[in-house]
């Protein structure tokens, strides 16, 4: 049945997909992001796929140990099918940027703020771009890898010391 | 003939929208989130939800501390529920490394994660109730859960942050007084329930603030990612318990509730009724049980007896090495996935083949619920934000990592 879900997404969208996998019976595959919308809606609207619940959102940083540096991966669920899969996009520091789910699944909302804010992604098309967790004047994105972890910027001036 | 003195702009009354700040400290908020409303008059027109009040940086630290250290931080994810966290963060280090926990071992996981999800179910429901002036039944369900609490201390050790399992195992087996303890408990949990349901369910105070308020429907509640009692409260019935049964949840019979209108009462009674199924869970659990290791005899995951540490140079380097490099994870990456009290709870890791996670990501309940919550207050009046909110049962710690 899993199976499937790959096999069907590599028959409509062969240019897209990079390479597929079901590591720890996890289905995985890399797509490209140039088509990503369009291949969100195939898996929403498709009989046989019909993922219809967003799971989850997030990013892996692998700083200095691949390239290109950032994975987008999209988690997806089907409550009538009773599949899973997830998708990973690939993208470059220098070019972070990924275009929004939202128009897909509004579900995916509050995690393409929190990946901007905490990775640095950005997610063209969302209506409401902004921080989500950090306070807007914050610098740099805490969850990159680096990021160091003690590293400390308070919100307000501290007394005696010049902002 | 008097003059006008007061002339308001078209001649009528103000009517302009009002904007109203509620929280992050407010008395009706649970944990520390914001919302900003737009009033017409005290109908909600627009709502935005703010969180990050409670950002703690879970993550971040996550990736500097061993596999096992990590325990103690998933306890206060959802802290009204923090054996359920334990039990999902401890199956995803499990599956990335590829074992299984010993029957025994997930009888008890499955125990104590019910009596969790009563607590957390409790909790929610009482804390509505007393928002609404329902202080009795606020106080009945309290009681219900403090002996739930004063029986998980039994066998954790702790009252709310308990760290109770153990990377391929628990921290020590069920004690030796634990059955006749439960069916006091139980007992006592059951009438109490019994009590608030006859508090609650037909009261008529509780009825007008709840039913009808606050409703969705199933496509859109999937549409925002909803899970757990909320979305099953629109009628959908997914549950990860029974759509992919983890650990031994295929074994034990026990019904899914739906309602029907997805609004504050239908989440109530879900609620109410998953308290139900837990104990029929627990129940077929003790009755299943059977005498048997509780912890994997694996000496990569789990740590020696004390004897062999202090006895042997064997057993201290055991111990030396698991505490000071971590367990050591082979690389890769997993979704594992878990019913909470509020719906999945998933653990996304990435292991690059050391003593640390490369990435723990929790995919929490509450944030789904929060993104989505506007659409359950806009076009209710402002008194029903307090319901609503109540009965979307969000817990700040797991929502603000």
């Amino acid at each position: 049945m899993s199976k499937n879900v790959l096999e069907r997404l590599q028959a409509r969208f062969a240019d897209q997909v990079e390479e597929t996998h079901s590591n720890q019976g996890d289905d995985t595959a890399y797509v490209k992001r140039d088509k990503l919308v369009e291949l969100l809606t195939f898996l929403r609207d498709d009989a046989e796929l019909a993922f219809n619940l967003p799971v989850d959102l997030t990013v892996v940083d692998w700083y200095q140990k691949r390239e290109p540096r950032f994975e987008v991966v999209y988690h997806l669920y089907s409550t009538t099918k009773k599949h899973r899969v997830r998708l990973k996009v690939r993208v470059d520091e220098d070019d972070a940027r990924v275009p929004s789910s939202f128009p897909v699944w509004p579900g995916f909302d509050w995690f393409e703020r929190e990946a901007w804010d905490l990775y640095g992604v950005r997610f063209e098309g969302h209506p409401n771009h902004t921080r989500i967790m950090m306070w807007e004047g914050f610098e740099g994105h805490p969850l990159r890898k680096d990021y160091p972890i003690n590293k400390r910027q308070p919100l307000t001036t501290l007394l005696g010391e010049q902002k | 003939m008097s003059e006008i003195l007061i002339e308001t702009e078209g001649g009528d009354l103000d009517s302009a929208p009002m904007n109203l700040q509620m929280g992050p400290s407010h008395p009706a908020m649970h944990g520390t989130i914001k919302m900003r409303v737009k009033l017409d008059g005290e109908i909600v027109q627009k709502t935005e939800v703010e969180v990050g009040y409670l950002h703690r940086g879970f993550e971040k630290s996550c990736e500097s501390v061993t596999w096992s250290q990590v325990m103690p931080y998933t306890d206060r994810l959802n802290y009204v529920s923090p054996l359920c966290n334990n039990v999902g963060y401890c199956m995803a280090v499990e599956k990335l490394i590829g074992v299984r926990a010993t029957e025994r071992c997930e009888y008890i996981r499955i125990i104590m994660a019910e009596s969790s999800r009563i607590c957390d179910h409790l909790t929610c429901v009482g804390a509505s109730a007393m928002e609404l002036g329902g202080f009795t039944a606020f106080l009945y369900a309290i009681e219900a859960r403090e002996e739930l609490w004063r029986l998980t201390e039994t066998v954790t050790g702790a009252r709310l942050t308990h760290s109770y399992c153990r990377i391929g195992g628990l921290k020590d087996d069920l004690p030796v007084d634990f059955l006749p303890n439960y069916r006091v408990v139980e007992k006592k949990v059951r009438s109490l329930v019994a009590d608030m349901h006859a508090l609650l369910d037909r009261n008529r105070i509780f009825l007008d603030r709840m039913k009808d308020v606050g409703s969705m429907t199933a496509e859109r509640a999937l549409q925002w990612g909803f899970t757990g009692p909320v979305l099953r409260s629109t009628g959908s019935d997914y549950d990860v318990r029974k759509a992919s049964p983890y650990m031994l949840y295929d074994r034990f019979d026990f019904e899914v509730p739906v309602g029907t209108k997805g609004d504050n009462y239908d989440r109530y009674l879900v609620r109410m009724e998953e308290i139900e199924q837990s104990f029929r869970i627990i129940d077929q659990c003790l009755k299943q049980m059977k005498p048997g290791p509780v912890n994997l005899e694996d000496g990569r995951l789990l740590l020696p007896p004390k004897d062999e540490v202090y006895g042997s140079i064997e057993g201290t380097i055991a111990h030396f090495k698991i505490i000071m490099d971590g367990i050591q994870v082979p690389p890769g990456e997993v979704y594992s996935y878990t019913e909470a009290g509020n719906g999945e709870l998933g653990f996304y890791l990435v292991s690059t083949g050391e003593g640390r996670p490369y990435k723990c990501r929790v995919r929490p309940p509450c944030w789904s619920l929060m993104q989505g919550l506007h659409e359950l207050l806009e076009g209710y009046q402002i008194a029903d934000i307090v319901p609503t909110f109540g009965s979307v049962n969000m817990i700040g710690g797991e929502c603000d990592r």
